[in-house]
């Protein structure tokens, strides 16, 4: 960089590591958008049809029941009413640790997903059982940032993640300011998921795990989509995540297709792996299975283990359950015989 | 003082604007129909007709290029050219075709009628001859004529036709062909040349590019079999080949596939059909999404 | 475990090899054995009978009638009488209404026709179900809707039929030729005598059983199977009024040449080199999507299949790799398995051909790439294959190889772009990809090609006309324009 151009340099970003990697360290907004809009577009039309295509696939029985337990094992259940009691969440858990009291053989969720505030009941409930989903535990996450909206200050939001955090929440699911990220306020966005997440390091230095919520049915766009998945990358997120599912549509296949490509992307250019999380609007087995070909196939299999994978997810749970006991004893299952949390 | 000694024209060809003699050095008599010499015609060669191609393919993009609107701007000049030139193109058909002045006048008329008749498709024939389709997915789907190319014409070559076909023959072939894009290569009347010449003139003092028209005299027969054979023609018109062995030109014409229009009896009458006869429909489709 | 020749990790037992998913044959009943059918009939054909063979298994379907130079004239005749003596009287729109009733019972039997396409042509069942049956019921209900319309075809008022159409067609989309030939043809008025390719004739015969059912009049359509003779002596029949073709440039161009001075109406639908050009501003995941479907589709058997992939020159390591990536994706196996991407090769013949191509390629000095994807023991397969760093002098630049095998060039801006896609004597289809509206719509007006696919490729419609310039042939298939292929109109003319 020459004396001309630092004599009137722009604001810097926040020093993400990926971000510096990637961009260089001259890190402004401009830099930043520069890099988003060089992306290749999108056309929705060839992506909708490829999604469509990876949708006909269909698995070989000993793979259904590998693909129904995976599916359970990547779910972070999930309850986030505003009605969401103590109770509520004491059933939640009761279900993650134990799916189907019928078959014990059934596999754990990976998390349960509650609000911030929610988050003691749900570790006091796990106890034992809380913990990492790679040792056959359950992790709490917690949603934060004013969720779902996101319409607050930083400091709010920064505090909601610091408290879900020291009150043990493993993972933090926040959410993008879309409407910064529309206004074209790109730098904005990346400074505080960098905020967002330096919020969820531990006294002891660690961090919980970052997912970021990029609300697409609010993106809009599958431009946006894919700029906003590489911010959040850039800036730190360990997951990308589709929805808060409180806005329609929520996960699609297309956008989680897309969300996928660009962690495949990512990978091909750094070797660092990232983690894609469609939540909310997949409530059927045959849905979740379409999905996990999709991972397959854009990413690779390696993906579908919990740290690079989750179903945001509550009423899938069961229908994976009845199709579970359908492909157990040979005789379609009824409602009656899951329990509901 | 003496009468004026006429200064008659030397008929040459007419090859990428240009006004040259045959390569070959060849020329022909042309003759009042009772059999008195008129002029010393260029008997064109086959490698006249090569460089007619080539003059004819170097000009094709261009012409194709420029707007709908001029072309029929262009082609209508012509019209307004031929107007001013009647009274020579009507002695020119009186004595190379033996027609009453009356008969001569109406088919300089009729040539000038069609030309005009035809230089206001150039902006249309696209709208007509084109479409929007409806097809079952989100893609934008438009289906529209465009220029076959490079076009080699037999011009009606008889002039027993009933008012004569020298200038209308020639009009009937061309402007229907070029007023899309095409350039093209006209064999013209083998015993009626001289009007191909005079429209030669008037297209050289148009602004219709060199190389879009290009003007051969001399024998179809000699010249027809090189125009069928050449890959770099894309269509041939045999309009005027009713009296060649034209079933072995349309034969010599399958080798690189050429669009081949068949033999008329006479001249054609002005038509859509034949505007679009040598143009090629392209569609092109284009995803949709608001997304 | 990793591909030595790749790099690409090759799972052993992974999810993703899904499951043989075999659609079942038991919907579908076939004879032992096809006669031709002639006069609303199946006749016994005078040549010698041939078999014809699953190419994925090498296993005989059936038996089928060889028509010989007697039967021709008598499907010929046929035709004739019906359309004296039937198909001209009736109205167009009862000639309409026997078209949706053919639409309708395709509808109905579309899985049956889909499996006998798949087993008979090798093509994968997800396109034979998704694409060719689904067409063939399109293209007549859409001109069974123009049968009383004709007056709007463009021709003038009152536009004829022409007579008898002979209708020579390919083994790549046997039924979706077919269907592409039969219901313009019948729209018009004309009378039908058609050549279904000899290696492909079971789904015409099928076809033949929804006439019957349709109660079609007698000898409105005629099917006669055999070889290049059969087909030979029905376009040269002096009693035929329009041929119809769809196949190579070679033998379209001898039709071309046989009928010259008959005065017999000619459409000729022929081979492709098509480019699919990717500009550095292309939505890049769609556009490789577009390339796997541009030559993949249908193991690359058709004629506007996007051969030439001309890549801008700085994208062009990203879009192969990408390429390669996805290609390894792709599953090679049984044609009716329905997860299955790349079926067989239809005969031994076109394998054979691929095969030498696909040698001369890598002798002139091309790179080879094959996916890495188990080629089963019986039957006719070859393996996706990518040819890099092609010049456009080199032999798999300019011939079409009708094949998976993908030639890729560079290019440095949209001017070359245009002047290497159109270097070729052949003028189907083309590709553009790009995010940019302006070029894609200039590159489109000066491509010389009669289809042009703008960020998609390979897409079909009947309301979409179809066909090549220069030697891809003439005429027009789909459309309006398809429809007056069949018709002969007064004009409109200047007076």
């Amino acid at each position: 960089m020459n004396a001309s151009t630092q004599a009137v340099a722009l604001p810097q970003l926040a020093p993400a590591q990926r971000a510096i990697g990637l961009i260089g360290s001259d890190l402004t907004e401009k830099s930043l958008r520069l890099h988003l809009e060089g992306l290749p577009g999108v056309d929705a039309v060839g992506l909708e049809q490829r999604a469509a295509g990876l949708g006909t696939r269909s698995i070989k029985t000993t793979s259904k029941a590998w693909a129904l337990d995976t599916i359970i094992r990547l779910i972070d259940l999930t309850t986030l009413e505003g009605a969401d009691t103590p109770g509520k969440v004491r059933s939640l858990v009761a279900k993650a640790m134990n799916p189907d009291p019928s078959d014990t053989s059934t596999p754990r969720v990976a998390a349960v997903c509650v609000y911030g505030d929610m988050v003691p009941y749900a570790t006091e409930a796990l106890g034992a059982s809380h913990g990492d989903p790679d040792a056959g535990l359950i992790s709490v996450a917690a949603v934060a940032t004013a969720f779902p909206s996101g319409r607050a200050s930083l400091p709010v939001k920064l505090a909601d993640t610091a408290d879900a955090v020291a009150n043990g929440a493993d993972e933090i699911d926040m959410v993008i300011d879309r409407g910064a990220f529309l206004a074209g306020n790109y730098g904005l966005v990346f400074d505080q998921i960098v905020a967002v997440k330096e919020a969820c390091r531990r006294e002891d230095g660690s961090y919980a795990h970052l997912k970021v919520i990029l609300e697409t049915g609010e993106l809009n766009t599958y431009d946006n989509v894919r700029r906003a998945s590489w911010l959040a990358i850039l800036a730190g997120g360990d997951f990308i995540k589709t929805s808060t599912g409180k806005v329609a549509p929520a996960a699609t296949l297309p956008v989680t297709l897309l969300m996928l490509e660009v962690v495949r992307d990512w990978h091909r250019l750094t070797g660092e792996r990232i983690g894609v999380k469609p939540a909310g609007g997949i409530r059927t087995s045959k849905d979740a299975i379409k999905y996990l070909v999709t991972v397959a196939e854009t990413a690779g299999e390696e993906w579908l283990t919990p740290h690079l994978f989750r179903f945001g997810a509550s009423s899938l749970l069961n229908d994976v359950l009845l199709q579970r006991q359908k492909l157990t004893t040979g005789r379609y299952s009824g409602p009656d015989y899951v329990t509901i949390d | 003082m003496s009468p004026h000694l006429a200064v008659p024209k030397t008929y040459k060809l007419y090859i990428g604007g240009k006004f040259p003699r045959s390569e070959s050095g060849r020329t022909y008599e042309v003759l009042t129909k009772k059999g008195a010499f008129l002029a010393n015609a260029s008997l064109a060669s086959r490698k006249d007709a090569r460089d007619a191609v080539v003059a004819a393919r170097s000009a094709q993009p261009g012409w194709a290029a420029a707007t709908a609107y001029n072309r029929g701007q262009v082609l209508y000049r012509i019209a307004e050219l031929l107007e001013g030139r009647r009274d020579q193109f009507v002695d020119e058909v009186i004595v190379t075709e033996g027609l009453s002045k009356a008969a001569a006048t109406k088919q300089v008329d009729t040539a000038i009628d069609a030309w005009v008749w035809y230089a206001g498709w150039a902006d249309k024939y696209v709208q007509v001859a084109g479409n929007g389709n409806p097809v079952s997915g989100p893609y934008f789907n438009l289906s529209t004529p465009e220029p076959t190319g490079v076009v080699a014409i037999i011009a009606p070559q008889a002039s027993d036709t009933p008012g004569g076909n020298s200038l209308l023959g020639l009009v009937s072939v061309i402007a229907p062909a070029i007023l899309t894009g095409n350039t093209v290569v006209v064999v013209a009347s083998q015993s009626a040349p001289l009007a191909a010449v005079s429209l030669a003139e008037v297209l050289a003092t148009s602004d219709v590019p060199g190389g879009v028209v290009n003007i051969l005299t001399g024998s179809p027969a000699e010249m027809a079999p090189w125009l069928a054979g050449h890959a770099d023609v894309n269509a041939l018109d045999l309009a005027g080949a009713e009296s060649l062995d034209w079933v072995d030109l349309q034969v010599t014409a399958a080798d690189t596939l050429k669009r081949v229009l068949a033999p008329e009896h006479g001249v054609p009458a002005p038509s859509l059909e034949r505007i679009v006869a040598l143009t090629e429909t392209k569609t092109v489709w284009h995803t949709k999404s608001l997304i | 475990m990793t591909d030595a020749l790749t790099g690409h990790s090759v799972k052993q037992a992974s999810f993703l090899d899904y499951a043989p998913a075999p659609e079942s044959t038991s919907i579908l009943h076939l004879k032992k054995s096809y006669g031709l059918f002639i006069d609303g009939a199946f006749v016994k054909g005078h040549g010698t009978p041939f078999k014809t063979i699953s190419p994925a298994t090498e296993v005989t379907i059936a038996e089928i009638a060889n028509a010989n130079a007697k039967d021709v004239d008598a499907a010929v005749a046929a035709a004739r009488k019906a359309y004296d003596r039937t198909w001209s009287k009736l109205s167009g729109a009862d000639r309409g209404k026997y078209l949706f009733r053919i639409a309708r019972l395709v509808q109905e039997r579309a899985r049956e026709l889909a499996v006998a396409e798949s087993l008979d042509n090798g093509k994968p069942i997800k396109e034979s179900r998704d694409v060719d049956v689904p067409l063939v019921a399109a293209w007549f209900f859409y001109y069974a809707g123009w049968a009383d319309k004709l007056d709007y075809a463009g021709l003038g008022p009152n536009p004829k039929a022409l007579g008898v159409a002979a209708q020579v067609i390919p083994w790549n989309f046997p039924l979706l030729m077919l269907a592409w030939k039969i219901a313009p043809a019948l729209a018009a008025g004309n009378t039908v005598v058609i050549k279904p390719a000899e290696t492909t004739s079971l789904s015409a015969l099928l076809f033949a059983e929804i006439l019957q059912q349709a109660d079609l009049p007698a000898g409105v359509v005629n099917i006669v199977t055999g070889a290049g003779d059969t087909g030979e002596a029905l376009v040269n029949h002096p009693d035929v009024n329009k041929v119809a073709f769809t196949g190579s440039t070679a033998v379209g161009r001898a039709i071309a040449k046989s009928i010259a001075g008959s005065g017999k109406k000619l459409t000729l639908e022929l081979g492709g080199k098509a480019a699919n050009i990717v500009f550095d501003d292309a939505p890049l995941d769609q556009a490789v999507e577009g390339i796997v479907n541009g030559i993949f589709f249908n193991q690359g058997h058709v004629c506007c299949a996007g051969s030439r992939l001309l890549v801008q020159e700085n994208v062009h390591e990203e879009v192969v790799d990408r390429l390669k990536n996805r290609l390894s994706t792709l599953r090679l196996g049984d044609p009716l398995d329905k997860n299955t991407d790349i079926g067989a090769i239809n005969s031994r013949e076109q394998l054979e051909r691929i095969r030498e191509l696909s040698d001369i390629g890598e002798k002139e000095g091309a790179q080879r790439w094959t996916a890495p994807c188990a080629i089963p023991e019986k039957g006719f397969w070859f393996a996706p294959t990518i040819f890099d760093n092609v010049s456009t002098s080199s032999t798999i630049a300019r011939e079409e190889i009708f094949g998976p095998v993908l030639s890729v060039l560079t290019f440095r801006t949209p001017a070359e772009a245009i002047a290497k896609a159109n270097n070729t004597p052949y003028g189907l289809s083309a590709g553009i990809w790009s995010d940019k509206g302006s070029k894609i719509l200039a590159v489109a007006d000066q491509l010389r090609a009669g289809v042009i696919w703008a960020n998609t490729f390979n897409r079909f419609d009947p309301a979409s006309p179809f066909g090549g310039y220069k030697e891809s042939g003439y005429g027009r298939e789909g459309g309006r324009q398809g429809l007056t292929a069949y018709l002969s109109g007064a004009g409109w003319s200047a007076k």
